[in-house]
Parts: structure tokens; sequence; C-alpha cells
């Protein structure tokens, strides 16, 4: 089972595009896959448990790890998440990479 | 962790996107764990070595040049090859060429003059690649 | 023998006046040409890449002419012939923008996205642009 790093650095709000890059890491993780998705900069603005943002919520409950960046979430005064996703450090990106796993970034 | 070493593109110019912000600590963390940076700066990134950045004061906050501290994304450049050399690791930081040439960019604060052929090289000698690219 | 590479290109016709080339198409290319291995997937706007026939005129300000206009589907032709760097486009990206397959350029191959993440196993790097 390979691993894969999908970081995400737009939103749903202001992108159509965001929802390939969720089915993508969907695809990945019915392959087989471990796949984690990490939510950086403006992507973030979808995770308050308040957002309208119901294909993240499906996503987050699909199998695909979801992450959040604390920095970035700091910047924008989210201090909740919705269920499913975790805080965590930009450290994160490294540690995925010292793995091995394969990182795209959309 | 034993040391690795990564290839890294970048391809946003300074002062225009939060990208910028999130590779920059990406980087940071990678040289503070002692690895090796392999830095393909193309396009824009091109000219986040610059050496003739230089910071500003801020009227519209009434902060003078040392109050504002205004960053250039040359310091963090430089910062980041000391950074790894503290560590143990390195960052060899390579400015395309043509890039450089079209930009009028071809004074360093840090980092070498290259080509396509050094990414190439460095997809070739790294544990693992990370493509940042721009919108 | 070089570690095959995966490139998922999307960004379409940002900078290709000034710059006379995509960027990313060209830097694959001159990639290749010191030892690469790579293969691109056109997505999303990307995919217009592939349509024959496209090209505006040169650009011209005042007594200042471009004499050497872009044409993203002669760079698409020379990365299959020229390159032999394997070229596909996703179907439904096609479909969504109205695109028929008898629009496309000759050698380029169709993938559907949901191949997509299948294929991704069978490369050493995927590189997302």
């Amino acid at each position: 089972m390979a691993g894969y790093l999908l970081i995400e650095s737009r939103d749903p709000f202001e992108s159509n595009d965001v929802g390939y890059y969720y089915d993508l890491a969907c695809g990945l993780r019915a392959a087989g896959n471990q796949v984690t998705l990490f939510l950086v900069q403006n992507a973030v603005l979808a995770v308050r448990p308040s957002a309208q943002a119901p294909a993240l919520r499906a996503l987050a409950a699909s199998g695909v790890k979801v992450l959040a960046d604390d920095f970035a979430l700091q910047e924008r005064g989210i201090t909740k998440v919705l269920d499913g996703v975790e805080i965590a450090p930009i450290g994160t990106v490294v540690d995925h990479l010292e793995a091995g796993h394969k990182t795209l970034w959309h | 962790m034993s040391q690795r070493t990564f290839a890294v593109a970048l391809m946003d110019a300074p002062y225009e996107s939060e990208n910028l912000t999130t590779a920059f600590r990406i980087l940071g963390a990678m040289a503070q764990r002692g690895h090796n940076v392999n830095v393909f700066a193309y396009e824009g990134a091109a000219g986040l070595a610059f050496a003739r950045q230089a910071p500003h004061a801020n009227p519209v906050h009434g902060k003078n040049l040392a109050e504002e501290n205004h960053p250039t994304t040359k310091d963090q450049v430089v910062a980041l090859l000391a950074l790894a050399a503290a560590h143990g690791g390195t960052v060899d930081w390579v400015n395309c060429g043509m890039c450089v040439v079209e930009r009028g960019v071809g004074e360093f604060a840090a980092g070498r003059i290259g080509s396509p052929a050094d990414f190439h090289t460095f997809c070739e000698a790294s544990d693992n690649v990370l493509v940042i690219p721009t919108k | 023998m070089a570690k095959n590479t995966l490139n998922i290109v999307e960004c379409a016709y940002r900078a290709v006046m000034e710059e006379q080339d995509d960027t990313i198409l060209w830097l694959l290319a001159a990639m290749q040409g010191a030892g690469a291995e790579h293969t691109v997937v056109l997505r999303g706007n990307a995919v217009n890449y592939a349509v024959a026939g496209q090209g505006a005129p040169g650009l011209a300000i005042g007594g200042w002419e471009q004499t050497t206009a872009p044409r993203m589907d002669n760079d698409v032709i020379d990365l299959i012939d020229k390159r032999k760097i394997p070229v596909f486009v996703i179907e439904e990206d096609l479909a969504a923008r109205g695109i028929g397959r008898g629009e496309l350029v000759p050698g380029v191959e169709l993938m559907s996205s949901a191949m997509l993440p299948k294929r991704m196993a069978e490369y050493a790097i995927i590189s997302h642009w």
C-alpha cells in the first residue's frame, strides 16, 4: 500500500476545482492507498463546523485523513474544526516526504 | 530520522501569493531536521533571492523603516541556507537561468544560476520531490 | 534509467504569450532532453492545449510586434512526436468544455478521471502543475 499526501491550498467557495482534488483523494483511497489531505492557506476556510462544505464533510468521513494547517487556522481565527478534521503542524508535510509518500500540491 | 534529500520546485514571485509563506515553512522544517534540500526556483521564483530587494517603511501604519522591518524573500533564502548548515544539511538553491535573464534579476543574495537540467538532476538524486505550482 | 514522472498539468494559458510557450510543457521538454522520463496528463482547462488549429496572432503595441506567437497545439505535438513524451487528456474535462475527440491533435491519448488515481501507482514521481 502506497502513501499519498495531497496538499490543498484552495477553498471550495472560490474554486470550482476543489471537487476534483477531493475526488482524486477518494480514488487513491479506493485503490488501496493511504491518503492524507492537508489543507493549507484558504483551504482551511471550509473547516469550520458551521461552514457550508458538504464535500469536505463527506471526504472526512470516507477514510481519507483530513488535516488542517495550524498556522492557517490561527491566521484566520478559526478555533474549532469540523468532526473528522485534525489540526496539524507544517512538519507533517516533511513527515510524509520522509516516509516516501508521493506528495502533490493543488 | 536519517538525513534525506528533497527536491522542491517553486514558481511564485515574491509578494504575490501565500504559496511562498507555506513553501518557506516547509523548507524551514526540512532544514531544521537536517535534511538536504535542492530548490529549483522557476519562473517568478527566480526573483526570490534577488539581491536588490529592499525593505521600506509603512506610512499607512505610521511605521518607519526599522519599525516596519519589512520582510524580503532574499533574507528568507539566506536564512534558510544558514538554518540548514546549522543542522548538518545543505540547501542548493538554483535559479532557472532563462527566468533570471528575462526578469533581470541576475544578482543573487544566495544560490546560483542553473537550468531545467538541474531540476532533473535534483529529482534523480532525491528521496522525494515536491512541486509547488503557481496559478 | 531515469525515474518515471507523471506530470498532471492543469494551469492553462498563463503567461503563454509573453513566454511564447507554456512554461510547464517547456520545462518538461527541456528535462526530457536532459534524460528525464516524463508523461503528461492534461486536465482542467489545460485539455484545451490539445485542440488543433488554435493560436492568436502575435501581440502588437505601437511599434512593437511579437514575431513568434505561441501555439499550444504545436507544443503538444512537439512533446509527442519529437520528445517522445506521452500526452493524455482527461475525457470528462474535454466533455465539460464541449470538445469533441475529433478536434484533438493526433497522438493524444484519452484517460478517464477514474483511471488517473490507478495510473499514479505506475510512476516514481508525481508532479502536479
